[in-house]
């Protein structure tokens, strides 16, 4: 519970953060800390160098951008969850954050350090891939470069983000139908032990599941039987195929797999009508 | 100020709050003292294992370390092993205890060695640098497993089997062989993490010139340490002074003796310097002591229409890697309240004690009680589904008569008094149980896929820890009585010193209540101090229920000695015969002359003044008065809990909870509530949440927060709550304890809810905690193994 000694330096802004994350071996960018400081109390992390890019003021925000919403990487969840854009065009996203641990975790936690932590447990990443969303990331001498969620997360804790570059900008398209975000947990605080999320799409749906792998993955399944014609009872039933579920104290894998087909189910019924 | 108002019976809110709401509390980690080091325990990555050797040497040369000790290096500060004080059998078997392992790791957690460093930080550093070289052995955490002997944890015992203590049973046992149903469960219940809010923690300062100390520690227990910690460290109780500040909850795991006190007084008194202590969240998790851990096979025997015959109960339970200070004895407190109650003819209970490589178990809230419940109450709702009948009605049928009276029981020890009826009567009519039926009928007609269940739980349990004879025939060491001194001072406020160890029961505001209305004066005129040796200097401290019964007894019967003086004292001043004074509107008064009077405040400072006081009459108006209770106390009550259960996920929700209890005549009417509440969401918590899970290998994987499930206000129900009032007949007060009920009662509610509500689905039985997985897969096997 106490972390083992480190350094701590405050980013003034992007390319500042950016220089400090330079200069050291093993540096980590410190948003809320929410996922950050519990593995290094337990020692699990032990950077040398924290990076604080909390203070740093224009990198919270929601605007709209075209047919997208542009979200700052340090946008607080409580923030996310009551911005009155997103919870009108883009309504997945807001409802989501508001379902994000307790209120003390969605005052600090933010919706870039959420992403950047790749946990396949988060909720924020599985909305993210099931809307497609687009991530703006900053690297040395000011170059920026753009990802899709569907390719960012690569692994366990893994993303496509090298350990000097800032994840700056969440983009997410406006969505006009049906939508769903369903998380199974024991405790209201607790992270999903399965989630679901489902965005209406042209008449079908586009879904995404939460702790079935070790990336939030696309229920790819689910998404070409409904493509096929199948009602959301006979497509979810798809709901674990390529899935790799963890078996944990909160549950087994193969109970898992068929929470997520129940999930799916439902959230297909909620989405569609 | 002179009060009239009745200030026992009403909702006084507490005076402890206004100074822990404000975060002015004084725990022990807001103490520090000039020149304190920090101890951090080591506590190596083995379960079983025997040390080869252990090197302190890198950590020793580290920032800030003061020393780092072993086991071989504090071989002269321990006289003795740590205190176990319930040897229940005269053949039980003891493993030694000592502060740190000296051979062998028995569990993870075991600790090996102590460093003490001037920060906390340079503690924990160098900690980490201690490297233990050990081969490892196999680890059973199992319980049936444990008991083959196969792997035996203490090679000097010859077996994890220590103790086998039977009750001897009670009425006649043929009826388990002959009766019309024989039915027949088997039970298992998980381990508990007491989780109190503060973790432990202790501050060690005192003169080694002087040979006295002081042990500043949150524990339950004051006046039993200065005694345990006496015994281990060999400082005599004359010179050590222990003071539990405001503690952070218990729930048991602070009524203790812990290692981690014995180190902090010998370190103390070998550096010379302050030893501050503070527990970790995961090191609390390994090595304060963890509840419950048992597997019982149970018998009822009963008839065709409901009535039950025998109750017949034999257990394995869990003692872990070592007994802490009342390990062996918690399985039999719960060994004289089988019978639960009902009026069952013949009784059985027998446990034995295991030895496993975990941490040790102890009490925790309602030690041996809530076992004993949660298998009394499945097994009567196994017997009521065998036979066809309503689960209410085989309770109603089987009650206990009601008496006034003090009783014999079947178990043998004696009743205080008993009326279970109208408690189960008014549980049903608020949880409106024949329109919760109706409703459980319409959705399983409907096969609705959230299914309604309904689960009674009626209990009984035994507390006012406890009349010391008795404790003598059951071969505990000490006394069960308590003690109580109050002192009028002059200014007309009063001083109330109690031998119980309040950490969150709100005793500051009960006590006063019942000294404000004896004395005539107010609440708030009456400081209640506690929790210090020197303060306190006599008690038994605060577990099992026992304070209001024992410890506010106690402060009536001091009470009682200070009026009399009083009353002295008034007739001298009013030159009338103390017959001819009455006690009205709060003070003395002469019958048939009401203005000629003498209130507390104005005799208190007569009697300190002491200038013209009756002839040999000691100055000072005050009363001692240390009670040792008659017999033990026996609330009861019934809850009821009604839930929804989702047949596709097997996920439960509670949707109403009732609670009415009987706990004798109530002093506060608010804490009773509060108690009850707290107590049922930790009962909620052990139904459907919590659950300290091993690996194969010994490890606890429920090793913090994230994985080890303590419900969030989120996940506990709003609870109705009534009582009924059948008042003790053990203490004058009337009152029985009200500390555990809620423990006791809620875990079988739930559980016997949640198997209500899949019942009708082939669903006989679902472990503890029911966890939607566990709940699924009862469904999805009673249905044939189709998902
Ligand atoms: C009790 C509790 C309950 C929780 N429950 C949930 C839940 O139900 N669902 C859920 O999804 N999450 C949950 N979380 C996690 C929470 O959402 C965290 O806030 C979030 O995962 C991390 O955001 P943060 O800002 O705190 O990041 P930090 O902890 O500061 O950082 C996390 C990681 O991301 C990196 N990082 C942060 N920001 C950036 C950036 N802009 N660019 C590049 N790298 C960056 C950091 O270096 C670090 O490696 C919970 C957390 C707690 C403590």
């Amino acid at each position: 519970m106490i972390p083992a000694a480190f350094e701590y330096a405050r980013a003034e802004s992007i390319d500042h953060a950016i220089e400090l994350l330079g200069g050291a071996d093993d540096a980590k960018i410190l948003a809320g800390g929410h996922s950050l400081l519990p593995l290094m109390k337990t020692r699990l992390a032990q950077p040398s160098l924290l990076v604080d890019i909390s203070r740093i003021g224009d990198l919270s925000y929601v605007r709209e951008d075209g047919d997208m919403v542009a979200i700052g990487a340090l946008t607080r969840h409580h923030d996310v969850a009551n911005s009155e854009l997103l919870q009108q065009v883009a309504p997945i996203v807001a409802d989501t954050a508001s379902r994000i641990g307790d209120p003390q975790v969605r005052h600090v936690g933010t919706i870039g350090g959420s992403i950047a932590h790749a946990d396949p447990a988060g909720d924020m990443g599985t909305v993210m891939v099931a809307l497609g969303a687009q991530f703006a990331i900053s690297a040395a001498a000011g170059a920026t470069r753009t990802v899709a969620a569907g390719d960012f997360f690569q692994g366990l804790f893994q993303a496509d983000l090298a350990a000097n570059e800032v994840l700056t900008e969440i983009r997410v398209p406006k969505t006009s139908g049906g939508w769903s975000y369903l998380k199974f947990n024991r405790r209201a605080i607790d992270w999903a032990m399965v989630g679901v999320a489902a965005v209406q799409q042209n008449g079908s749906a586009a879904v995404a599941l939460t702790n079935m792998g070790e990336t939030p993955l696309r229920a790819a399944g689910v998404e070409e039987a409904l493509a096929g014609g199948a009602d959301p009872a006979t497509a979810s039933a798809r709901a674990d195929e390529g899935a790799a579920p963890p078996s944990d104290a909160f549950g087994s894998a193969e109970y898992r797999r068929e929470v997520s087909k129940v999930l799916v189910r439902r959230a297909l019924e909620e989405t569609l009508g | 100020m002179v009060a009239t108002e009745q200030y026992v019976g009403s909702p006084v809110l507490r005076k402890e709050d206004a100074k822990l709401l404000t975060g002015q509390g004084n725990f022990v980690d807001n103490q520090s003292m000039a020149g304190m080091v920090w101890m951090a325990l080591v506590r190596p990555p083995h379960v079983h294992a025997t040390i080869q050797s252990i090197d302190t040497a890198a950590a020793a040369s580290m920032p800030g370390v003061v020393g780092v000790y072993t086991a071989a290096d504090l071989e002269t500060a321990f006289p003795a092993a740590l205190p176990m004080v319930w040897p229940i059998t005269e053949d039980i078997k003891i493993p030694t205890h000592w502060p740190l392992t000296k051979d062998k790791i028995r569990f993870a957690g075991d600790a090996v060695a102590v460093v003490v460093a001037e920060t906390r930080e340079q503690a924990e550093d160098a900690a980490e640098m201690v490297t233990v070289s050990a081969s490892d052995l196999p680890a059973v955490t199992d319980l049936e497993e444990a008991a083959t002997d196969e792997v035996v944890i203490h090679e000097d015992l010859g077996t994890n089997v220590v103790v086998h203590w039977s009750h001897g049973g009670g009425g006649d046992q043929s009826v388990f062989d002959s009766a019309p149903v024989i039915v027949q469960e088997r039970f298992t219940q998980p381990r508990l993490i007491p989780n109190a809010i503060e973790p432990r923690g202790c501050l060690a300062y005192g003169s080694p010139a002087a040979g006295e100390f002081t042990l500043v520690s949150a524990t339950q227990i004051p006046h039993i340490c200065r005694v345990g910690l006496s015994i281990a460290t060999g400082v005599p109780q004359s010179k050590l002074r222990i003071i539990a500040p405001d503690v952070g909850g218990g729930f048991g795991s602070k009524l203790n003796v812990y290692a981690e006190e014995a180190l902090a007084l010998a370190l103390t008194r070998s550096i010379g310097r302050p030893v501050k202590w503070i527990e970790t969240r995961p090191e609390n998790y390994v090595a304060t002591i963890h509840g419950r851990g048992v597997l019982h096979d149970c018998t009822l025997a009963g008839t065709e229409d409901g009535e039950i015959q025998g109750m017949k109960f034999v257990e394995l339970a869990d003692m872990g890697a070592y007994f802490q200070l009342l390990t062996p004895g918690i399985p039999e407190l719960g060994g004289w309240v089988y019978m639960g109650p009902y009026d069952t003819k013949a009784y059985w209970y027998e446990f034995k004690g295991i030895i496993t490589n975990a941490t040790p178990t102890d009490a925790y809230r309602g030690a041996g009680r809530p076992e004993a419940t949660f298998v009394i109450e499945r097994l009567v709702d196994a017997y009521a589904r065998r036979i066809g009948m309503d689960p209410a009605d085989v309770r109603r049928k089987n009650f206990l008569p009601p008496s006034a009276e003090a009783f014999a029981s079947v178990m043998g020890l004696s009743i205080d008094s008993a009326n279970y009826e109208p408690t189960f009567d008014r549980a049903l009519e608020l949880a409106e149980y024949d329109q919760m039926r109706k409703e459980q009928q319409a959705r399983r007609d409907r096969g609705d896929t959230k299914q309604l269940g309904i689960g009674l739980s009626s209990y009984i349990e035994m507390c006012g820890l406890a009349p010391s004879e008795i404790l003598g025939a059951l071969r505990y060491v000490a006394g069960g009585w308590d003690a109580a001194e109050i002192e009028c001072r002059p200014d007309g406020k009063v001083v109330v010193r109690t031998g119980t160890s309040p950490h969150g029961q709100g005793h500051e505001t009960s006590w006063s209540q019942i000294v404000a209305d004896g004395l005539g004066v107010t609440p708030d005129d009456v400081e209640v101090l506690h929790g210090d040796t020197s303060v306190s200097r006599l008690g038994m401290d605060t577990y099992g229920s026992r304070s209001a019964s024992v410890g506010a007894e106690a402060v009536a019967r001091a009470l009682e000695k200070v009026r009399a003086k009083a009353r002295t004292i008034a007739a001298h001043e009013l030159e009338v015969a103390e017959d001819d004074l009455e006690w009205t509107d709060g003070a003395f008064r002469v019958s048939g002359a009401p203005d000629k009077a003498r209130t507390i405040p104005e005799l208190a400072a007569s009697a300190w003044h002491a200038h013209a006081l009756p002839a040999d009459m000691e100055p000072m108006l005050e009363g001692t008065a240390v009670w040792d209770p008659p017999n033990f106390t026996w609330p009861g009550g019934t809850h009821i809990c009604v839930v929804e259960v989702d047949t596709e996920t097997g996920k439960t929700d509670i949707m109403r909870y009732v609670a009415v209890d009987d706990c004798g005549n109530v002093i506060n009417p608010m804490i009773v509530e509060g108690q009850v509440q707290g107590g049922v969401a930790q009962g909620v918590a052990e139904a459907l949440y919590e659950e300290a899970l091993y690996d194969e290998s010994g490890n606890l994987m429920s090793s913090s927060m994230t994985q080890y499930l303590v419900p969030t206000a989120v996940e506990i129900p709003s609870i109705t709550q009534d009582r009924t009032v059948t008042p003790s007949t053990t203490n004058s007060l009337g009152v029985k304890g009200i500390g555990e009920a809620g423990t006791i009662a809620s875990p079988p509610a739930v559980v016997n809810a949640v198997i209500d509500a899949v019942s009708h689905l082939g669903v006989s039985h679902i472990d503890k905690p029911a966890s939607p997985e566990r709940v699924w897969r009862a469904i999805r096997d009673a249905q044939g193994g189709a998902a």
